[in-house]
C-alpha cells in the first residue's frame, strides 16, 4: 500500500460521497416534483431557478432548528443509531463499480470501483443486514411507544425481506459463478442482463429492495397515520437530517445494487463493435451506469406516490407466504436449467 | 508475524469473561449473549488454528458453531419469551419451580 | 512493532473490553450492542487471519441476524436496568472470579504445555491460508467432505424453527 494507492482511494471516496451528497439533495426535489406531477399539482417552485435549490433550503432550515432530545432517551444510543444508518448507506457503495474501463491517474491504471473484493455481494447482504441496527436503536432509545413500535416493525421486516433478498442473490451467483461484483457485471454483456436470464429473481430483489428500504409500499416503520413518525418521531434537528439523508442515500444503494446485479450495471451493448477510444468508453459506461440507476430511483418514486402502504399482517404475509417461496422455487429452477444446459 | 499463542490466549481471556458473565448475571438473555460469547472465543481458535496449519476443517468447525448458533438463538430466545409470559420476569433466580 | 501486531492488538483490545463491557453493563441493550462490537472486532480478526468468508458470515450471521434477534426480544419484553452489580457483590460473585481466573490460568498454562516445538512451527501463517479462506474453497470442502453434516444442520434448523414457534406461540384455552 503505498501514498499513491491511499491517495487514489481517498480521491474516489470523497468523488463517491459528494456526488451521492448532490443526489440524495436533487431526489427530494425529484421526489416532490414526482408527487407533484402525478398529484396534478405545481410542486416546489419558488427557491431557485423552477425550484431546483429547494432542498438545500430545507436542509438549511433544518440544521437551525433545536436539536431535542427527550429526558428518558437514552442520549447515547439516541445520537449513534443515525450514525449506523448513514454509514451502512454509504459504504454498500464501496463495491459497486461504476465503469468497466480502466482509467489512468498519477501514472497507475485505476479501476472504476472503490473496493473491488472478491465476496462484493456477500459484502452487499452483510451490510444490509446491520443496517437495521440504526432503525432499531432508534425506536427503542427515543423512549416512545410510536418509537419503539416503528422499530419493532422494521427489524422484523428487514430480517423477513432480508431472506427472499439473499435468495433473490443466489440465482444471480449460480449464473455468474462469481461473488464478486465486477465478474457480475462482465458476465452481462451484450442483452444477456441478469433482468433477462433471472426475470423471477429480479422481481423479488426489487420487492424485498423496496422493503429494506423502507419505501412505501413497505414504509410501516415509520407509517404517519398510525404511528406519528416511527423511529424518528424524536429527532429533530441534524439527527433527523441524517435519518432524512440514510433514506434516500439507502435508495441510491438500493438502486445501484439493482442496476450491477440485474440491469448489467455499466455494460453499453454491442459499445465494443464500435472501436472507440478508451476515454470516450469509460464517459460512455458511467453515463449508462448513471442513466439506469437514475431510472431506478425512477420507479422507486412512482411506486411511492400511486401504490398505498400494506397492514402489518398483509406485509408479513407477502415476505413469509409469497416472497420466500417464489424466491426458493426459482432458486430451484435456476439449477435445474444450468444443469440442463451444462 | 504474529504466534498462534496470541490468538490462544486472546481467545482464553474471551472465554473466560463469557464464563464469568453466566456465573454473575441473572438476566437469562444476558447469560445467553454470554454463551455467544464463549462460541465465539472457540471459533478464533478454530479459525487461528486452521490458518496456522493450512487446513480448512476448522473453518468448517465454525460454520457448523455459526449453525448450532443459530438455533440456539431461536429456541433460547422463545423459551425467554416463553418464560417471560408466565413469570413476568427473565431473572433465572425466580425460575426455581423444578426445585420444590 | 509490525502493521499486522498494532492491528492485532487494537483489535484484541476492541474485542477484550467490549467482552468485558458487556458482562458489567446493567442495560440488556447496552450490553448487546458492546457485544454486537466484539462480533465486529472478531470479523476484522478472522479478516487478519485470512477467512474471508468466515468473517463475512460472522457479520451476517451473528450480527445480523442473532444479535437483532436478541434485541428484537429485549425491546420486545422492555427490559428495563437490572440493578447495578456493585451492590449485590454476593460471595457467589467473588467465587465465580475465582473460578475463572483459576481456569484461565489452567487455559494458559495448557497454551504453553502445547510444546515450545509446536508453538515454533506456528510463528506464522501456512502459506495455504490464503486460498483456503476463500468462498470458493470453502464451498467445494462443504459440499464434498462435509455434506452430510451440512445436510444435517438444514434438519437441526428446521427442528430449530418448528421448536421456536411451538415454544413462543401464545397458548388459547
Amino acid at each position: 500500500m503505498e501514498f499513491t494507492d491511499i491517495l487514489i482511494s481517498l480521491i474516489k471516496i470523497i468523488v463517491m460521497f459528494v456526488v451521492v451528497l448532490v443526489t440524495v439533495a436533487e431526489l427530494v426535489y425529484t421526489e416532490r416534483k414526482i408527487s407533484a406531477w402525478i398529484q396534478n399539482r405545481i410542486g416546489p417552485n419558488r427557491v431557485g431557478w423552477k425550484g431546483l435549490l429547494q432542498p438545500y433550503a430545507d436542509v438549511i432550515k433544518l440544521l437551525l432548528k433545536e436539536d431535542i432530545v427527550p429526558t428518558a432517551a437514552n442520549k447515547f444510543i439516541h445520537t449513534l443509531a443515525p450514525v449506523i444508518s448513514i454509514g451502512v448507506a454509504f459504504s454498500t457503495l464501496a463495491v459497486v463499480p461504476i465503469a468497466g474501463e480502466t482509467i489512468s491517474m498519477f501514472g497507475r491504471e485505476v479501476q472504476m470501483v472503490i473496493a473491488d473484493v472478491n465476496i462484493g455481494i456477500l459484502y452487499i447482504l452483510a451490510l444490509t443486514s446491520m443496517g437495521v441496527y440504526g432503525l432499531t436503536l432508534s425506536g427503542w432509545s427515543s423512549n416512545n411507544k410510536y418509537s419503539l413500535l416503528g422499530g419493532l416493525r422494521s427489524s422484523a421486516q428487514m430480517i423477513s425481506y432480508e431472506l427472499s433478498m439473499g435468495l433473490s442473490v443466489i440465482g444471480v451467483v449460480m449464473v455468474t459463478g462469481s461473488l464478486q461484483l465486477t465478474d457480475v457485471v462482465t458476465h452481462q454483456a451484450g442483452w444477456m442482463w441478469n433482468m433477462v436470464l433471472q426475470p423471477v429473481g429480479f422481481i423479488t430483489f426489487v420487492v424485498a429492495a423496496f422493503a429494506e428500504t423502507n419505501r412505501t409500499p413497505f414504509d410501516l416503520p415509520e407509517a404517519e397515520p398510525e404511528l406519528v413518525g416511527g423511529y424518528h418521531t424524536e429527532y429533530s434537528s441534524f439527527k433527523f437530517a441524517l435519518f432524512f439523508l440514510a433514506e434516500y442515500a439507502n435508495m441510491i444503494t438500493a438502486s445501484a445494487v439493482i442496476t450491477t446485479l440485474y440491469l448489467g450495471g455499466w455494460q453499453v451493448p454491442y459499445l465494443e463493435l464500435l472501436q472507440l477510444p478508451s476515454g470516450i468508453v469509460v464517459a460512455l459506461q458511467i453515463l449508462a451506469f448513471v442513466v439506469k440507476v437514475a431510472f431506478m430511483l425512477f420507479v422507486f418514486q412512482w411506486v411511492r406516490w400511486t401504490v398505498p402502504r400494506f397492514r402489518y399482517d398483509q406485509l408479513m404475509d407477502l415476505g413469509w407466504k409469497v416472497m420466500l417461496p417464489i424466491a426458493l422455487a426459482n432458486v430451484i429452477a435456476t439449477g435445474i436449467v444450468i444443469l440442463l444446459i451444462s | 508475524m504474529i504466534p498462534v499463542h496470541y490468538y490462544l490466549i486472546l481467545s482464553a481471556v474471551m472465554f473466560i469473561t463469557g464464563v464469568v458473565g453466566v456465573l454473575t448475571r441473572r438476566n437469562a438473555i444476558i447469560i445467553f449473549m454470554c454463551i455467544e460469547l464463549m462460541l465465539n472465543s472457540v471459533n478464533l481458535t478454530f479459525v487461528a488454528f486452521s490458518s496456522y496449519l493450512g487446513n480448512e476443517a476448522g473453518q468448517m468447525f465454525v460454520f457448523f458453531v455459526m449453525a448450532v448458533a443459530a438455533a440456539e438463538a431461536a429456541v433460547g430466545l422463545a423459551i425467554v419469551i416463553a418464560l417471560f409470559r408466565n413469570k413476568q420476569t427473565v431473572n433465572i433466580n425466580e425460575v426455581n419451580i423444578l426445585k420444590w | 512493532m509490525s502493521s499486522e501486531l498494532i492491528v492485532f492488538l487494537v483489535l484484541a483490545a476492541v474485542a477484550v473490553l467490549s467482552g468485558i463491557l458487556m458482562i458489567t453493563r446493567a442495560n440488556p441493550v447496552n450490553s448487546a450492542l458492546f457485544l454486537i462490537l466484539n462480533f465486529i472486532a472478531l470479523a476484522g480478526m478472522y479478516l487478519t487471519l485470512n477467512a474471508q468468508f468466515v468473517a463475512i458470515i460472522q457479520i451476517l450471521v451473528y450480527a445480523g441476524a442473532i444479535m437483532v434477534l436478541v434485541l428484537f426480544v429485549i425491546m420486545l419484553l422492555n427490559l428495563q436496568d437490572e440493578e447495578p452489580l456493585r451492590e449485590t457483590l454476593t460471595k457467589r460473585h467473588y467465587a465465580s472470579l475465582l473460578f475463572a481466573l483459576l481456569t484461565l490460568a489452567m487455559l494458559i498454562e495448557a497454551i504453553g504445555w502445547m510444546g515450545g516445538d509446536t508453538l515454533d512451527r506456528m510463528q506464522q501463517q501456512s502459506p495455504l491460508a490464503v486460498a483456503n479462506g476463500t468462498v470458493q474453497h470453502i464451498g467445494d470442502v462443504l459440499f464434498s467432505s462435509y455434506v452430510f453434516p451440512f445436510e444435517l444442520t438444514s434438519i437441526l434448523l428446521l427442528a430449530a424453527m418448528l421448536g421456536a414457534v411451538v415454544i413462543a406461540k401464545k397458548r388459547f384455552p
